[in-house]
């Protein structure tokens, strides 16, 4: 997605801060009022001198206005504020930080994503430690071994009777533990060094490794299209450097594509597509294919169009399994998302498609289309419901008229919509944003 | 006539040192290595003091000392628990299942003895 497809967006936003109208505004730059309501929507682009004007007249850094700043990186640098209590951050002004220093505020950004990525890798480690088995086994044996030698030990070595016969089968005993004892440890040493060669892969978890090679590739694989790879040769050539269950995973997700790709070609898609949009309800019934399928191919043809269309598939526990996200809907790095989203209420009705208007906190709200289903992902059976995995296609910029938006969020940590049912935890965000829409 | 201690642990090098420095002590010193018949090993022969693993074949050290604490002929039963981890929470679960004292493996052999001699004091 360009960077200036909002420019439009953030001069709306600017006026209504700065308290103009719009007509004040095209009157004082010289344009007519239809013309700046096609810009404020984002309709017309815009640059050059009258931007310079504009932005003049807002008394902004032209900078603010054209490349502005994208929705992640003022969320992650909310999140980089608010997570330090008492930081002092200027939170009312981050748009302008991130506008006028984007270099920093991306350094910012980066900074916070990894403190999230260590914070996590301390978790999963510590996780090994308290709850790993083997280790847990390893340690209980050698405890074991070493009472009982130092039992025996100080029952020959302390002052007291002991026949000749007890001194004789203590010191057998020793022997036999301290044996014991010098297998086990090498056991564990040889365990914690096979797990230091891996652990920089498992301090990060397969699902963020994995997204980040989907991220790479901008989530298509036109050689899975084309099949001019197989599944396994893309998943060795982009897979190198992943834990060995993200690969497992990478390649459950590329035979899953090609599968897709095979049975809904892009050559089908395009034409049906430009005729009825992006729905992919009535795609999928033109084309005679599962709903879920044609929003993974919708997703992923979307991802060529500058457009730009954003996914999201969970399980049936409503873990995350699948996030392709777009600049105007971002998707939670770690966790579940909101459970507002359509792709929740979708997996209390399996096969029901829903289509919603939403939108998640922001200045300038931007609303977009999600459609949403649930599909079993195995044959029925008897001794309990078929497992369902729901998918969720997300639209941006579409029917802008289309009445008010449910009001949704990324997930409750940085979401301002304090009085929500469906909070889990309390916000991060010392600030109540949501004043503002 | 000497106090009877049962031992519940299924380290066998383990049972054979602490039942040495009991017996010198005087003490009566019975052992059994299975949590699964402990109970029924405890109602045949229903000791002064037990001594009690956590980590036992068929069931935990826990499970078989809340049955102890369940049954009105044993529940007065002194009992001290002996587990290889130190933990708080294995400290706290250990007290909640109602052991009187609570040990952590390695321990030393004055240790046990004089455990075991203030949870049973010599009348």
């Amino acid at each position: 997605m360009a960077r200036d497809t909002l420019t439009g967006s953030r001069i709306r936003e600017r006026r209504i801060i700065a308290g103009m109208k719009q007509a004040e505004l095209a009157k004082a730059s010289g344009i007519s009022p239809s013309y700046l309501n096609l810009i404020e929507h984002n309709r017309r682009r815009i640059g050059g001198k009258l931007l310079l004007e504009i932005a003049r007249i807002l008394e902004v850094e032209p900078a603010l206005l054209s490349e502005g700043a994208e929705a992640t990186l003022i969320q992650t640098l909310r999140e980089a504020a608010t997570g330090v209590s008492g930081s002092g951050a200027e939170l009312d002004r981050v748009d302008e930080f991130a506008g006028r220093f984007p270099g920093w505020a991306g350094l910012l950004a980066a900074m916070q994503r990894r403190i999230a990525a260590l914070e996590q890798a301390v978790d999963t480690l510590s996780d090994r430690v308290t709850h790993d088995p083997q280790l847990a086994a390893s340690l209980h044996e050698m405890l074991s071994r070493v009472t009982a030698i130092r039992s025996a030990a100080s029952i020959l070595a302390e002052p007291g009777e002991i026949s000749p016969e007890w001194q004789g089968r203590f010191h057998r005993n020793i022997y036999e533990d301290s044996g014991q004892l010098a297998e086990t440890s090498r056991g564990l040493v040889a365990y914690l060094e096979a797990a230091d060669a891996h652990s920089a892969a498992q301090a990060t978890a397969p699902q963020e490794e994995l997204d980040k090679v989907l991220e790479a590739e901008n989530y298509a694989f036109p050689a899975l299209d084309l099949g001019h790879a197989s599944p396994e040769e893309m998943a060795d050539r982009l897979g190198g450097d992943i834990s060995a269950t993200a690969r497992t995973m990478l390649t459950e997700y590329l035979l899953r594509y090609a599968e897709d790709a095979a049975a809904l070609p892009m050559r089908d898609l395009a034409p049906v597509l430009s005729e009825t949009g992006p729905d992919p309800v009535s795609v999928a019934a033109a084309l005679g294919q599962p709903v879920a399928r044609t929003m993974r191919r919708i997703a992923a043809l979307g991802t060529e169009a500058s457009s730009g269309l954003g996914l999201a598939i969970c399980d049936a526990s409503g873990v995350l399994t699948c996030r392709q996200p777009v600049p105007v809907f971002p998707l939670p790095r770690f966790g579940s998302g909101c459970p507002l989203w359509p792709l929740y209420a979708a997996l209390t009705r399996p096969g029901e498609p829903i289509s919603a208007r939403i939108v998640q906190p922001g200045r300038p709200p931007h609303p977009v289309r999600a459609f949403a289903i649930a599909e079993p992902i195995e044959p029925p059976r008897l001794d309990r419901p078929a497992l369902c995995e729901a998918t969720m296609l997300i639209v941006p910029g579409r029917d802008d008229d289309g009445g008010p938006a449910l009001e949704v969020g990324v997930n409750c940590r940085i979401c301002p919509r304090e009085a929500c049912p469906g909070r889990r935890e309390p916000s991060i965000l010392g600030h109540d944003v949501s004043a503002a829409f | 006539m000497s106090k009877r201690l049962l031992l519940i642990e299924d380290e066998p090098n383990i049972i054979e040192a602490i039942s040495f420095i009991l017996s010198r002590d005087g003490w009566h010193v019975a052992s059994h290595s299975s949590g699964t018949t402990a109970m029924e090993r405890l109602r045949a022969e229903p000791p002064d003091v037990v001594i009690l693993d956590v980590m036992l074949p068929g069931r935990s050290g826990y499970e078989v000392l809340r049955d102890i604490r369940d049954d009105p002929s044993l529940a007065k039963i002194p009992v001290l628990m002996l587990t290889a981890r130190g933990q708080t929470k294995d400290r706290e679960l250990a007290e909640r299942a109602g052991a009187n004292l609570f040990m952590t493996k390695p321990f030393s052999n004055t240790e046990v003895l004089e455990a075991v001699r203030a949870l049973v004091p010599a009348t």
